[in-house]
């Protein structure tokens, strides 16, 4: 069975559900090697990123992954390779 | 010699009018803000009726990134500090960060959201709460975020004593700015009229009952039968008062005196002590109870309460000799947002000349007070006294005087 893939379009959806989006952050942007923290994300906003894709992918994160100083091309390959463990 | 502090901003929130000037409007004619609770359906609940402020769209003042993490007083609460601010004319991002602090009061704490996260921990599991419930139901949740959001990293704090802590808190702030922080927002919001914060505030016994919005609240009337609760309150700037007449700003009023005491132990025999709390109040800010314009009561509408604080006003004043009002019989008792928001009301009276009326009330005689009902009184307003009780044995008392 193929395993599901998370993609930059589920970070953001995720991202907005927990934790909104700065008006001055333009996340439909180019964002995958931008740091959290420049896109105005603070370390809670990324533990309740991180406990919302644990509980819809089935996954457990592991706290180092959910740095501010992490990009979303970091945590998306995370997940991934999460993901791909399951299967 | 002690600085005087001064207030220079006001912004409000109440279920009779957002914003100061839509408060005062409604609020000088005697305009109630209480009706049939319809955030959720109450008809299961021993009382029914509540003080709701209506037609505040958060998103519309406040960024994206903060409506996840906060509570609806959270809300209320920076958009008050906002319009305070703006009503003050200060912008924070132009002072240094050290020179301002936050100082609130809280009764209850963000109680619609620590409902939803308990609704979800127990039919979903804990992985289901947000990380944000770790600080958004908190007592000093209001001062943390505006204290963020602005940018003050002063004193600041919470203070937790029921309906007294509006006017504690303000008294922090003042001590605050005596001790060196040049401009403290202090004041409080309070907001908990979801199904939790209901079923709390019905424990302490003293909620009426009624379903007539104009009959459900009589503070000093033979049928009082408790109160209705309410949710906002007021924030204001307080500033030390030489520096804010060197900056120019418009100067409401002074915090002039305080006064805080404690009722003795239930069945001590002992008398309360909110008397105590008036002649304190009045020997700091130096004035004889004759020079007091109007008092603002605590107007809790439950007889031994109405009985306590008439019984003390007039120990201090004499039968009838000062006139009392309680424009919280238009928003419902907003626990620690109550003094704060009679403090904003006190200085709107005195930019006016009129003391606003008390409504739907027929003063008992027994009472001996000088109760303004019906309509609104014109009189000049230069020196005021605002009470405000707690459960549990809280008094407070706080003098505010013109500054012209």
């Amino acid at each position: 069975m193929a395993h599901k893939e998370f993609t930059l379009d589920d970070l953001r959806r995720i991202l907005i559900e927990a934790a909104g989006a700065d008006e001055a952050v333009n996340l439909d942007g180019d964002i995958l090697d931008t740091d959290f923290e420049s896109l105005n994300y603070e370390s809670l906003a990324l533990l309740e990123t991180g406990g919302r894709i644990e509980r819809e992918y089935g996954i457990s994160l592991d706290e180092t992954t959910l740095s501010i100083t992490h990009t979303p091309r970091s945590l998306i390959e995370t997940v991934n390779g999460a993901l791909a463990a399951l299967v | 010699m002690t600085a005087s502090v001064v207030v220079t901003g006001l912004g409000v929130v109440a279920p009779n009018g957002l914003g100061a000037d839509d408060y005062w409007a409604a609020t000088r004619v005697g305009k109630s803000g209480i009706g049939r609770l319809s955030r959720f359906d109450p008809s299961q609940y021993p009382s029914r009726l509540a003080g709701e402020i209506h037609g505040f769209r958060a998103e519309e003042f406040l960024p994206n990134r903060l409506m996840p993490q906060t509570d609806r007083m959270t809300r209320l609460a920076l958009v008050a500090a906002d319009w305070a601010l703006e009503d003050a004319g200060v912008r924070p991002q132009e002072l240094p960060a050290f020179d301002m602090g936050v100082v609130t009061s809280s009764a209850s704490g963000g109680f619609e959201f620590g409902q939803r996260e308990l609704e979800r921990l127990w039919s979903q599991g804990s992985e289901y709460v947000s990380a944000y419930q770790s600080f958004a139901w908190f007592y000093a949740v209001n001062s943390g975020q505006i204290s963020i959001r602005h940018g003050m990293k002063g004193p600041s704090g919470v203070v937790v004593s029921d309906q007294a802590g509006g006017l504690d808190s303000v008294a922090q702030a003042r001590r605050q700015v005596r001790k060196g922080t040049p401009l403290v927002v202090s004041g409080a919001v309070d907001a908990s009229l979801c199904p939790w914060g209901w079923v709390a505030q019905q424990t302490s016994g003293r909620l009426s009952t009624g379903d007539d919005p104009a009959r459900a609240y009589l503070p000093f009337d033979a049928r009082a039968a408790g109160h209705v609760p309410g949710e906002g309150g007021a924030l204001v700037i307080l500033e030390r008062e030489d520096l804010a007449r060197a900056r120019g700003a418009k100067v409401y009023g002074r915090i002039a005196g305080y006064g805080a005491t404690f009722d003795p132990k239930p069945g001590s025999g002992r008398p309360p002590a909110l008397g105590k709390a008036i002649e304190l109040a009045l020997a700091d800010a130096g004035v004889d109870a004759a020079d007091v314009d109007v008092v603002f009561a605590d107007g809790a509408a439950v007889p031994d309460l109405d009985r306590a604080e008439a019984d003390a006003l007039n120990e201090v004043f004499g039968a009838r000799r000062v006139p009392v009002t309680v424009p919280k019989t238009m928003t419902g008792a907003l626990y620690s947002g109550a003094g704060a928001l009679d403090l904003a009301t006190v200085f709107l009276a005195m930019e006016e000349g009129l003391v606003p009326p008390t409504v739907n009330v027929e003063p008992a005689d027994e009472y001996g007070l000088d109760l303004v009902v019906g309509q609104p009184r014109t009189t000049e307003v230069r020196t005021a006294l605002v009470l405000a009780r707690g459960q549990g044995g809280f008094n407070s008392a706080l003098v505010a005087r013109s500054a012209d």
